[in-house]
C-alpha cells in the first residue's frame, strides 16, 4: 500500500510517495497563498513523476505550519469568548493576561469567569455556577461570537465541569465551536487556557484549510482518507484537525525528525535540520522527538502542551558572515540566497559561500568565491561546526556520544565530525525528510495525570492502560502499540505520595 | 516611602528567583497579577523599616503550599488580604504595614499583592534574605520571638487562627495539615510583629536589593553583556563553577523535594565536577568531593546565558549553568543562626563553610 506525505511549509510544499520503506518519488513546489493550488500542483507532479495509480494510495498525510504562521502573523484569526471556571480563585489573573496587545486586539471577544473548579484530589472547590455560565453564553451569542474556549481549574485531572459547561453553552449558542482546555493542555491554568483560546481562534481557518486539502485531493482523483500530523509526530483524521488545529503547531520540525529516523533506520539520535535561516536541533528517542517540559512561547503567548523540545540556533544556508569572518549571523538572507549569495552573483557573504569555497558543496559559480582567504574559510567553517556541536550538546539528555542525523537543504554546513557525536549520518531524500515524516506517521494516545495513594508501579501501569485505550481510539492497530515516552515525578507538598505520570503510546494505523 | 514602579515588577521577579536559591516557587503568576493591578492604576508603596514607629503593627504575609496547585489556582491579591483581616479581627487591632517572610521566589510578591488591595505600605525587609523550606528557618525564630498566632485563609469562606502552638515544629505540622485540607495552597498571616521587632530582627532592604539585582541582570541581558557577572556584582557574590548539568536525582519526602545534582565543568572548570544537594533550596556544594559552600550562604544555579535562576524542580540534564554563592545575611551567620539554618539543620553533618571569609565569622 502506498502513502503520500505532504509538508506545507512557509516557502515550500514538498510531497513524497512511499511504499513500505521505499521512497518512490519526491517533489518540491512553492507554497501558495491559498494553500490549495500549491498542494494540487505538488500532488499532480508527484503522481506524474511516479506513475502511481490513484487507487493504490491508501492514505494521504499532510503536515502544515499554516496555523502557527496565522498566530505569528496575526492573520485569519477569529474572536473568541473565553470562559474560565475557577471563582472564587484566580479572579485577579483573568483570561488574556500577559498577551501581546496586538494579538488581544485580534482574538479577545469576551472573557467570563464563573464559580467552580476542582482540587488536585478531585473534590470540587465550590459548586459549578450554571446560571452564570448560561448568562455568559447569552452575552457571547449576543455579541455574535462563534467560538468559545472553556477552562476549569484542574480539568486535566477532573474534566466534569468543562463538559457540563460545554453542554450549557452548546444549548445557548447552537453551531458555535467549543474548545475544552483539558483536551489540549497540561497542568498550568494560564498556559492551558492560552492553548485553548488559540485553538478556538483558529476554528474557521482550520475548517477552511482542511476543506481546501480535501478539495485538492478530490481534484487529483485520490479517494483515500487523509490525515494531518500533530506536534508529536503522530496523525489525526482531518475532521479532528478541524477541531484541534493547535496540535499541528510544531508538526513541521517534528516531521523532519521522524522522516530522518525513518530514512536512516535510527531510533535514537540527535537530528539537526538546517534550513535557510536557522538550524533546528531535536532529540529522537524511540523514533520520536523528545517533548518539551516547560512553557513554549507561541506568537508571544505562553503555552504548555504537547510540543517537541527544540533548540533553534541562528545558522542556516543563508546566514550572513562578516567579511573578516568575525561574525556569523544572526542575520540571514533566507530564501533570497539565490540573489544575494556571492556564488549566485550577489553581494553578501553567506555560510553557503564559505561551504562552496571549501568545496563542501558545488552551487552557483564557484569562481566568485575564489578570492576568499583559505584561512578565513577554514576558521569560519570550524566555528560553524562548533555552533552545531554546542547546540547538540545542549540538547543531550545523557552523557556519551550520539549519532547525528543531518537533514535539510543547508545540511552541508554540518561537518563530517562533530564533537560529542559518534558519527554524522546523511540520508538520501534529506531535503524532503519532513514530507517523509508525514507519510510514515502513526496514531498515538497520551496520559498526563497525578496519582495519589498508589505505588509507583501501579500508577505507571494505570497510566499506560489509559494511554493504550486512547491510542486505539485514535485509530491504532491493537498489537502494534508501544510506549515511546514515559516520565514520572514525585510531587512536593501533596499528601498521599502524589506522583505525576506522563506516558505516550503509539501504534500503526489500523488497516 | 517610595512607590514601586511598574517596570520594577519584572526586575523583582528576576531578582527574587535568584534569591530563591533554587526554591521559593516561581514568581511569574504573582507578577502577572500585580501587573494587572498596576494596569488598573493601583500602586504599591515601599517603606524603609527605619520609618516604622516602635508600636506599629506589621503583618507578615505569605502563600504556603504546593507550587503545582499554585499553577491552577492562580495567585490572588484578595485571598492574601483575607488572612490579614482574619488576624486583625482576632487581635482587635489594625496593621499599619505588611512584609514578607521570605524574599526568595514567589513570596517576594505576596505583601505587594496584599498591599495593593489594602493600601498598606510594604516594609522593605524580610526574615530570610532568601528562601528556606521550614517555618522556623527565619530571623524572628533565631531571635526567639513568639511564632503564634497564625492565621490561614483559603479561597472559600474558611479562616483558621492558630492561637498558640507548642513549638515551631508543631506550628509547621498544624499549618501543613490545615493547608492540605484547604487544597494544598493557602494564604497566611504569620505572627504579627511590632515596628520595634522588625527594626531589631528583620533583614532590612531585601525587596529593594532583589529589585536592584533583577535590574542589573535584565540590563546586562539587553546590552548583550554577561548577566551572571552582572548578578555577581549586584549581589556581591562569587562565581564557584561553570558547567552543564550532568545528573539530577530527586525524591519527595515529608513534603520536601530532596535530591542532588551534578554539574560537569566546562571552560576554565573543565575536568572538574560540582555537586549540589538540595531540600527545596540548594543547601551544600562540593567541588570534586570537597565541601566548599553550605547554607545559609545562598547557592544559586543560574542559566549561564540568560542569568535566569534555575529551580530545583526544573533542573535538567544539559542545562548550561553557573554555580554562584551569594553572602547570607549576618544574622543567619551567627552561631544561633547557624543552628537554625546551617547545614546540620538540613541533615548534613558538617560545619558552616563559606566562600566569604573576609566578611564573616
Amino acid at each position: 500500500m502506498s502513502r503520500i506525505g505532504i509538508d506545507v511549509g512557509g516557502t515550500h510544499t514538498d510531497a513524497v510517495l512511499i511504499d513500505g520503506s521505499r521512497v518512490l518519488g519526491a517533489v518540491k513546489t512553492g507554497t501558495t497563498a491559498d494553500v490549495l493550488s500549491g498542494v494540487r500542483t505538488a500532488l499532480s507532479k508527484l503522481l506524474d513523476q511516479t506513475g502511481c495509480e490513484r487507487s493504490a494510495i491508501s492514505a494521504v498525510v499532510i503536515g502544515t505550519t499554516h496555523f502557527t504562521n496565522a498566530v505569528i502573523e496575526r492573520r485569519a484569526l477569529e474572536k473568541v469568548g473565553a470562559l474560565r471556571i475557577g471563582l472564587p480563585a484566580s479572579a485577579s489573573v483573568p483570561p488574556f493576561s500577559a498577551w501581546p496587545s496586538d494579538l488581544v486586539a485580534e482574538v479577545r471577544g469576551q472573557a467570563h469567569m464563573v464559580a467552580g473548579g476542582h482540587e488536585y484530589d478531585g473534590r470540587p472547590i465550590v459548586d459549578l455556577d450554571r446560571v452564570a455560565i448560561r448568562d455568559a453564553a447569552r452575552r457571547m451569542a449576543d455579541a455574535g461570537l462563534q467560538s468559545v474556549a472553556i477552562t476549569s481549574v484542574f480539568s486535566p485531572l477532573t474534566n466534569a465541569f468543562e463538559k457540563e459547561a460545554e453542554e450549557i453553552i452548546a444549548a445557548e449558542m447552537p453551531g458555535a465551536s467549543i474548545t475544552l482546555s483539558h483536551q489540549l493542555g497540561r497542568i498550568g491554568l494560564l498556559e492551558r487556557e492560552n492553548v485553548a483560546v488559540l485553538n478556538a481562534s483558529l476554528q474557521q481557518l482550520a475548517r477552511k484549510t482542511v476543506a481546501a486539502f480535501g478539495e485538492a485531493m478530490r481534484e487529483s482523483g485520490i479517494e483515500a482518507p487523509f490525515f494531518l500530523t500533530q506536534n508529536d509526530g503522530t496523525i489525526m483524521p482531518a475532521t479532528m484537525a478541524m477541531r484541534y488545529p493547535v496540535w499541528c503547531f510544531a508538526s513541521g520540525p517534528t516531521n523532519s525528525m521522524r522522516g530522518a529516523a525513518f530514512l536512516s533506520g535510527l531510533e535514537d539520535a540527535v537530528v539537526v535540520d538546517v534550513g535557510g535561516t536557522t538550524s533546528d536541533i531535536g532529540y529522537l528517542t524511540s523514533g520520536f522527538p523528545r517533548e518539551a517540559n516547560s512553557a513554549v512561547d507561541i506568537g508571544g503567548v505562553r503555552t504548555l502542551f504537547r510540543m517537541p523540545d527544540l533548540l533553534s540556533i541562528a545558522l542556516g544556508g543563508g546566514t550572513e558572515i562578516s567579511t573578516d569572518g568575525a561574525r556569523i549571523g544572526p542575520k540571514s538572507v533566507g530564501f533570497r540566497l539565490v540573489e544575494k549569495g556571492l556564488v549566485f552573483g550577489g553581494d553578501t557573504l553567506t555560510s553557503t559561500d564559505i561551504a562552496c569555497a571549501a568545496g563542501r558543496i558545488d552551487l552557483g559559480d564557484r569562481s566568485l568565491v575564489k578570492h576568499l582567504a583559505p584561512e578565513l574559510v577554514a576558521r569560519t567553517l570550524e566555528r560553524m561546526g562548533n555552533m552545531i556541536a554546542e547546540g547538540v550538546d545542549r540538547m543531550k539528555t545523557e552523557a556519551g556520544d550520539v549519532k547525528l542525523l543531518a537533514v535539510g537543504g543547508g545540511s552541508f554546513l554540518i561537518p563530517d565530525h562533530v564533537e560529542g557525536c559518534a558519527e554524522v549520518i546523511r540520508v538520501e531524500h534529506h531535503a524532503v525528510a519532513n514530507a517523509v515524516g508525514a507519510a510514515i506517521a502513526q496514531a498515538s494516545g497520551e496520559v498526563d495525570q497525578i496519582f495519589s495513594n498508589l505505588s509507583r508501579e501501579q500508577a505507571i501501569h494505570t497510566a499506560r492502560e489509559d494511554a493504550e485505550g486512547r491510542a486505539l481510539a485514535a485509530g491504532a492497530a491493537p498489537g502494534s502499540l508501544k510506549v515511546v515516552d514515559m516520565e514520572d515525578m514525585p510531587l512536593s507538598y501533596l499528601p498521599g505520595d502524589a506522583r505525576r505520570v506522563r506516558i505516550r503510546v503509539v501504534g500503526e494505523i489500523a488497516a | 516611602m517610595r512607590q514601586i514602579e511598574q517596570d520594577e515588577l519584572e526586575s523583582l521577579a528576576t531578582g527574587a528567583s535568584i534569591l530563591g536559591s533554587g526554591g521559593g516557587g516561581a514568581p511569574y503568576i504573582f507578577q502577572i497579577n500585580l501587573q494587572n493591578l498596576y494596569a488598573d492604576g493601583v500602586r504599591v508603596k515601599l517603606m524603609d523599616p527605619s520609618d516604622l514607629a516602635d508600636d506599629d503593627l506589621v503583618a507578615v504575609v505569605t502563600m504556603m503550599g504546593s507550587p503545582l496547585v499554585g499553577q491552577e489556582r492562580l495567585a490572588d491579591a484578595e485571598i492574601g488580604a483575607k488572612a490579614l483581616r482574619a488576624m486583625e479581627d482576632f487581635l482587635g487591632r489594625r496593621f499599619s504595614a505588611v512584609m514578607t517572610m521570605e524574599v526568595g521566589g514567589g513570596n517576594a510578591f505576596q505583601p505587594l499583592l496584599v498591599g495593593a488591595v489594602t493600601g498598606l505600605p510594604v516594609v522593605d525587609a524580610d526574615a530570610m534574605g532568601r528562601a528556606f523550606p521550614e517555618a522556623q528557618m527565619n530571623s524572628f525564630a533565631i531571635a526567639d520571638l513568639p511564632m503564634s498566632p497564625l492565621s490561614i485563609a483559603d479561597i472559600r469562606d474558611n479562616e483558621i487562627v492558630v492561637t498558640r502552638a507548642a513549638s515551631w515544629k508543631w506550628l509547621e505540622r498544624l499549618s501543613r495539615k490545615v493547608c492540605a485540607e484547604l487544597g494544598s495552597v493557602a494564604a497566611t498571616c504569620k505572627a504579627p510583629r511590632t515596628g520595634a521587632e522588625v527594626k531589631a530582627y528583620a533583614i532590612p532592604n531585601t525587596t529593594s536589593q532583589a529589585i536592584a539585582l533583577g535590574q542589573e541582570v535584565r540590563r546586562a541581558r539587553a546590552a548583550h553583556e554577561d548577566p551572571v557577572a552582572a548578578a555577581l556584582v549586584a549581589a556581591k557574590g562569587k562565581l564557584l563553577f561553570r558547567g552543564k548539568v550532568a545528573d539530577v536525582q530527586r525524591q519527595a519526602t515529608e513534603g520536601f523535594l530532596r535530591g542532588t545534582t551534578r554539574v560537569e565543568g566546562i571552560g576554565d572548570d573543565r575536568g572538574a565536577v560540582f555537586d549540589v544537594a538540595f531540600q527545596n533550596e540548594f543547601a551544600v556544594g562540593w567541588r570534586d568531593g570537597k565541601i566548599v559552600v553550605t547554607t545559609p550562604d545562598l547557592i544559586c544555579l543560574l542559566d549561564t546565558e540568560s542569568g535566569e535562576a534555575i529551580g530545583t524542580e526544573s533542573l535538567r540534564y544539559g542545562q548550561r549553568v553557573s554555580v554562584v554563592a551569594l553572602p547570607a545575611s549576618p544574622v543567619l551567620r551567627t552561631p544561633k543562626g547557624i543552628a537554625h539554618v546551617g547545614p546540620r539543620a538540613f541533615g548534613h553533618d558538617t560545619d558552616y563553610i563559606t566562600v566569604f571569609e573576609e566578611q564573616g565569622q
